[in-house]
């Protein structure tokens, strides 16, 4: 990103994932000429970057409140609040949630193995490449979503739906992106481990899947999307826990407060989960000059 | 092509073999010969220095020393190990230098081993800092105690000093005279610079049309300048008498 871009200059921090490849000074707010220009200085539009969101919630309260919105439409934000709290307390959202993070879990687990695994023969041997590649590239072409009424004759709406729909949609980014790891390690890299007499597991140890990994790691974040993305369709088409059903199972009693907290939840969870795995690439990659933080 | 193992030499004391004895090399790419029956032997603690134009298929012989490419026709007997120092530094960037350096060691002491070998080219203070924070210069470095951590008795040099700026060169030749004299391998440099292969070989040889054309010793009495101009020659290049 050139610092004389001036819409790349303002680029707000929290406004949505920032490209892969800027460096955390590009987000953060920095004295330029173009901010200089607008008279309020870095920090000034970094106060209106988050201003501007909490003043929209406050608008919407205040509307709801004046009955401007009817609840059964919107709910006022205090109002998702307290029945955040209620649910809490008599536990209901915590095993909604757990059971919902579990799926998740199980799911990436699953695909993300399957993925990786064949990612890894294919990107190793032509002869595999050649077996499994255009099969899983037909697959792929499929929206897996698409695959749903299938899925649902196959397995019914019980816990083996959700859990195979997420592992499908893990399981080709992580796949794609183990093959295109593994086939873009410099291959002078492992020339060097043939004249140093590296045997093929200390190959693979130490040059090849180390090599890989950057590739690797932004699999696993859009696998994390994926993830959810398909959770949220799976538990919102039958379910008797989880997230998804709480809030289709609020839909029939027109209480828009719980629907509203559980999209709040996917959202925050999404957001951790896109924390959690730049975090990954942040200590996993510290030698890359693209991610780490030493210099 | 027949890589004699270490251990088959056991009635001859390891000083007193040669490195590597080459003989009859043939080496061809499709119907191209790019080695054609060369013979060639390099002593330990011998330092060679190979000249010879793109394409003479200098490249290739060291490639083939290295064990990494096949040989069509003729032997290598390379009785110890082989230690390689590319153009490029290749170290690996998500290691450590002291890993980098360890690399294929077997792992009890590899870490004191390594930092011995760092400390030998002047970086034994920056054992686990990354490959990214070094100069062009340091980073071959790295490579060399790489190559020399494995005591090497046969070391390969291709071009390893091509891509560095001109003073950095200067201190890497003196770098590398050191370091040969104290672990005495035997040294094949392949350079495109007949100033480097004078002040830094015993012997420099040039390669032509897939052997070794010409053969000069350098017992340090003869006259350089005469010499330079002689090699320029042998490549092709018919320089006026200029100071070297």
């Amino acid at each position: 990103m050139t610092t004389l871009d001036p819409i790349a200059s303002l680029s707000l921090p929290g406004a949505g994932v920032p490209p892969r490849r800027v460096l955390p000074k590009a987000v953060s707010p920095s004295p330029s000429r173009q901010t200089a220009r607008s008279g309020l200085g870095p920090y000034g539009l970094f106060v209106i970057s988050w201003l501007a969101p909490v003043a929209l919630v406050a608008v919407w309260e205040v509307l709801a409140r004046a009955g401007w919105i009817s609840p059964q439409v919107l709910p006022a934000p205090s109002k998702v609040l307290t029945t955040a709290w209620k649910l809490t307390l008599n536990g209901s959202l915590l095993l909604d949630l757990g059971t919902s993070l579990l799926r998740a879990a199980v799911g990436f687990a699953i695909g993300g193995g399957i993925g990786f695994a064949l990612g890894t023969l294919v990107g190793f041997s032509r002869l595999a490449e050649a077996a499994i590649d255009r099969s899983v590239q037909m697959i792929r072409a499929i929206p897996f979503l698409a695959l749903l009424p299938l899925v649902i004759v196959w397995f019914g709406v019980g816990e083996s739906q959700k859990i195979f729909l997420v592992a499908l949609g893990v399981a080709f980014p992580i796949y794609i992106n183990t093959v295109l790891g593994i086939r873009q390690v410099d291959p002078k890299l492992v020339e060097l481990g043939r004249v140093r007499n590296l045997g093929p597991i200390q190959l693979i140890r130490r040059i090849i899947l180390p090599g890989a990994l950057p590739s690797i790691l932004t699999g696993v974040r859009y696998a994390l999307a994926t993830a959810w993305l398909a959770l949220v369709v799976a538990e919102t088409i039958g379910a008797q826990s989880g997230l998804g059903f709480l809030a289709m199972d609020a839909r029939e009693f027109l209480r828009t407060d719980v629907i509203v907290l559980a999209i709040v939840l996917y959202a925050l969870i999404g957001i951790a989960a896109d924390s959690i795995a730049r975090h990954l690439e942040r200590s996993l990659l510290a030698w890359h000059p693209n991610y780490g933080d030493r210099r | 092509m027949s890589r004699a193992p270490a251990g088959s030499a056991v009635a001859v004391p390891a000083f007193s073999r040669p490195a590597v004895v080459v003989t009859d090399l043939t080496r061809a790419y499709g119907t191209r010969v790019v080695i054609d029956g060369l013979n060639l032997v390099i002593e330990r603690g011998e330092f060679v220095a190979l000249l010879g134009e793109s394409g003479c298929g200098k490249t290739t012989l060291l490639r083939a020393l290295a064990g990494l490419d096949p040989v069509d026709h003729g032997r290598i007997d390379a009785p110890g190990e082989a230690a390689v120092v590319f153009q490029e530094h290749r170290l690996l960037p998500w290691d450590s230098l002291w890993r980098n350096v360890a690399l294929g060691l077997p792992d009890q002491g590899a870490r004191e081993r390594a930092a011995a070998a760092l400390s030998e080219v002047g970086l034994g203070h920056r054992l686990d800092d990354w490959p990214r924070n070094l100069s062009g210069g340091q980073a071959q470095r790295v490579a060399l105690a790489r190559a020399l951590v494995q005591e090497p008795e046969l070391l390969l040099l291709d071009e390893p000093f091509a891509a560095l700026d001109a003073l950095t060169r200067i201190r890497m030749h003196g770098l590398v005279k050191e370091l040969v004299a104290r672990h005495r391998p035997g040294v094949l440099l392949v350079t495109h610079d007949v100033d480097e292969a004078i002040s830094l070989a015993d012997r420099v040889l040039v390669m032509r049309a897939g052997i070794i054309a010409a053969e000069h010793r350098l017992d340090g009495s003869g006259d350089r300048a005469a010499l330079r101009l002689r090699l320029l020659a042998e490549l092709g290049v018919h320089a006026e008498s200029e100071p070297a």
